[in-house]
């Protein structure tokens, strides 16, 4: 670090070098948001003169992750939880199949063993509504307890003032670099370089669609609900409704865009990356099987297989609950309020 | 095992210069190899270390700050050189150097607003984004989509001239011979900074306790076979640009983050203990190319750059904390001066302080009286401890002697016409333009100029 202050040829590239250059001395906490101010576009390791072979070995990027990963784990609440993100693979592949295995039981003895196999039209015959809502409602608190509790450790680690003393301009300049992954267009537009010496904007594209696929299912999500309770018309619903369209859409959008980033995770220059245990290709892997069985419940009614494919969709869906909450999920969050820092401290 | 190639053009060396050429030809059609003798992760010369050039231009050009016009530059040129230079060539390389961000950006090259701590370049100096690897890399990028035939690790070049004309050459790689004959060659393999022989030869001794501030490759091979081959030599041996740096930077390599800039926050003493030089004469950015000669005449070629705690904070980090201690005689002991003359030196330097309004930013009238050495500006009494040191050496950055060229790159015989077949670009021929003195980003700018009429000129002859 001391290196890079010196030399600050990075400058350009995105918002950790300058936020950088306004630190004197480098704490623990300074590390806690510089590397998750860092996006992983690898810029300033295919560019750094000190780069192994040098004796210097600088490695930036590689360094941020694993801090980031150390950020992660040491604010996370409950702290007992903190082998999901030391053992990210190991956390998802337990938790699927127990979750999947609960709603196999849970489907088997709500409804029997005779029903699961036959031929349904409706899932609702098979786990009743106020079930699937009563424990995806009880997940939810879980999540959002844990997001609070967890981020707001970070949140005055970094000496961050409390959110109400934040100018909303600040707000919208670290919302708008979120959205828009300023800081993942090495800082001309070209791209990240996580693939080699090339700038490529496929990490960029990639994650957008999976952001925005999340978003039109969250919200297809919230408007069935809305159709539920409200206005009274259950699921399912025909192809030219408003939720499914939503939901179609998203679920396809997750579904490229996952596999997209699972491509650019296999492709990438391996110098860039540590190895993680799987902490983060779990969060894509539960998007694409969330998606991907999502998308067959349609396919699959009026089939035998509606209700195998019901109970392995929904310990997905529990899964993906859990990665919220203790998962690489996490990483918007922290990334935020790491872009907040840095507006911030740009005012000051 | 020997096996023969032909190309239109052989361009040696991968740094700017050779890059500009390289592309330059290959864009007329001509078949184009590039032998640079680093390994891939090391490519690129000096330009590997570097971050801006300075291009003349109109107001209003990205990303620079203001205008720069053509008699401004030539005036800058000519302080510098204090006349050292070949006119007509100072002339056209600042009249071309008017496209060389076009150039460069077409090319694949970002650029960026001035860096913070660049000692306000912002008008005069474009800025690469991501400095000169980032650049490198660019080029290599477009290089090779035009078909460039590039080679790493390519040692041993042994050129074969006939007369003034080059025939062709051989190299090694990886144990294997290879002969390649070219109908014209761009020499732009760099000065021989990296040669601590050679600088011997000029400095004596001394040399040996030089610092490498760039790439360890730049040898002066070519350099030398052209004149032997009785090409014209351009500036002498003992000519280059040498920095005060840390001396406990690597021995070559360190490049940007090697910088010490607290001398003239404090005094300078040598092994003795003693001060040799004005440490506060004018602002650092103006003074540290003089600092490497000034160190490299003191025995053992070393310094130390000594503070006390009120300059903590007032110049840039380093990259190794210096040598702290609460007293005098224990930093004496730590850099292994004698104490009882570091003391004298410093009892000495602060009584002849002159007491007045202090201010690191502009000439300010803290200076010294009645000493044989004086302090011009920021002279503080050093007595607030912690005390600080920093050992310095001096670290070469390039050398100014090479090889004399024509408006058309080609390289000059000695009391004769130029060569018809052999140009240089880039550091090899830069002297013709900086005899001596040192301007910011002109060594990259006659690199991208002289690299493009290289490049067009080579490409023409072969055709």
């Amino acid at each position: 670090m001391t290196i890079c202050n010196a030399c600050r040829y990075c400058e350009g590239h995105c918002a950790v070098f300058p936020a950088m250059e306004r630190q004197t001395v480098f704490t623990q906490n300074n590390i806690d948001f510089l590397s998750n101010l860092c996006h992983q576009c690898g810029a300033c390791y295919q560019h750094c003169q000190y780069a192994d072979p040098h004796e210097f070995g600088i490695n930036v990027p590689a360094v941020f992750e694993q801090a980031r990963r150390e950020s992660y784990t040491q604010f996370l609440w409950p702290t007992f939880m903190q082998p999901a993100v030391l053992h990210g693979g190991k956390f998802m592949a337990t938790t699927l199949l127990l979750a999947i295995s609960l709603f196999f039981l849970a489907i088997v003895g709500l409804s029997g063993m005779s029903k699961i196999f036959a031929p349904q039209v409706n899932f609702y015959n098979l786990m009743p509504h106020s079930v699937m809502a009563g424990a995806f409602s009880l997940s939810a608190v879980v999540v959002v307890v844990s997001w609070w509790m967890t981020l707001r450790r970070y949140w005055h680690s970094i000496s961050l003032p409390s959110p109400g003393s934040i100018r909303m301009s600040t707000y919208r300049a670290a919302l708008a670099s979120a959205l828009t992954l300023k800081n993942l267009d090495g800082g001309h537009g070209e791209g990240c370089y996580e693939s080699g010496e090339s700038p490529s904007l496929w990490k960029r594209r990639h994650h957008h669609l999976v952001l925005i696929g999340f978003v039109l299912c969250f919200f297809a999500t919230l408007l069935g609900t809305f159709y539920h309770y409200s206005l009274n018309v259950p699921a399912p619903y025909g192809w030219l409704t408003l939720p499914k369209i939503l939901g179609v859409t998203g679920g396809i959008m997750l579904l490229v865009g996952c596999a997209g980033l699972f491509w650019i995770k296999q492709t990438a220059d391996q110098r860039l990356v540590s190895h993680d245990n799987g902490y983060g290709s779990s969060l894509t892997a539960l998007l694409f099987l969330t998606s991907l069985t999502g998308l067959g419940l349609p396919i699959a009614k009026g089939t035998g297989a509606l209700g195998f494919l019901l109970a392995v969709h929904l310990g997905c869906v529990l899964a993906l609950f859990l990665n919220f909450a203790w998962g690489k999920f996490i990483h918007g969050f922290f990334r935020f309020i790491a872009l907040l820092a840095d507006e911030h401290q740009k005012t000051q | 095992m020997t096996s023969i190639t032909h190309f239109d053009v052989i361009v040696l060396g991968g740094g700017l210069a050779g890059l500009t050429a390289a592309i330059t030809a290959a864009e007329t059609g001509a078949t184009v190899c590039l032998l640079e003798i680093a390994p891939r992760a090391l490519r690129g010369g000096n330009t590997r270390h570097t971050r801006n050039l300075r291009p003349m231009h109109a107001l209003g050009a990205f990303p620079m700050e203001g205008a720069y016009d053509f008699d401004e530059y030539l005036d800058d040129l000519l302080r510098v050189t204090a006349g050292d230079t070949n006119h007509a060539l100072a002339e056209l390389t600042i009249r071309e150097s008017n496209h060389a961000l076009t150039w460069l950006q077409e090319h694949g090259v970002a650029f960026q607003r001035p860096l913070s701590g660049t000692l306000h370049l912002g008008r005069t100096n474009a800025f690469f984004l991501g400095g000169g690897k980032a650049l490198v890399n660019s080029l290599y990028r477009f290089a090779v989509q035009l078909g460039v035939h590039t080679i790493y690790e390519a040692t041993d070049i042994a050129l074969n001239i006939s007369g003034d004309r080059f025939v062709d050459l051989t190299y090694q790689q990886i144990n294997n011979t290879h002969r390649i004959s070219g109908k014209s060659l761009v020499t732009a393999a760099g000065g021989f900074e990296a040669n601590l022989d050679w600088l011997e030869e000029a400095w004596g001794p001394a040399a040996k306790n030089f610092l490498v501030r760039g790439t360890p490759y730049n040898k002066g091979d070519i350099l030398r076979q052209l004149l032997d081959a009785g090409f014209k030599q351009i500036g002498d041996a003992a000519q280059c640009h040498a920095v005060a740096i840390d001396g406990r930077a690597p021995a070559y390599d360190g490049g940007i983050v090697s910088r010490v800039d607290s001398v003239p926050l404090g005094i300078v003493v040598n092994n003795e203990g003693k001060r040799f030089y004005d440490e506060g004469q004018d602002f650092w950015p103006k003074r540290y190319a003089i600092w490497g000669r000034l160190i490299a005449a003191q025995t053992d070629q070393i310094g130390y750059a000594i503070t006390d705690a009120k300059a903590e904070g007032l110049f840039m980090p380093t990259v190794l904390p210096p040598l702290k201690s609460t007293t005098i005689d224990d930093l004496a002991r730590q850099i292994n001066i004698p104490a009882d003359s570091l003391q004298k030196t410093i009892g000495e330097f602060n009584a002849a302080t002159v007491s007045g309004s202090f201010d690191h930013q502009a000439l300010d009238e803290c200076h010294t009286e009645g000493l044989p050495i004086n302090k011009s500006h920021w002279a503080r009494q050093i007595d607030t401890p912690p005390y600080s040191a920093y050992p310095l050496r001096p670290g070469i950055t390039f050398t100014y002697l090479g090889v004399a060229v024509d408006d058309r790159a080609r390289v000059q015989v000695e009391h004769g016409n130029p060569s018809e077949n052999i140009f240089a670009a880039g550091e090899m021929m830069a002297g013709n333009i900086l005899g001596r003195g040192y301007l910011a980003g002109i060594g990259m700018t006659i690199g991208n100029v002289f690299g493009r009429i290289a490049g067009r000129e080579a490409a023409r002859h072969a055709n």
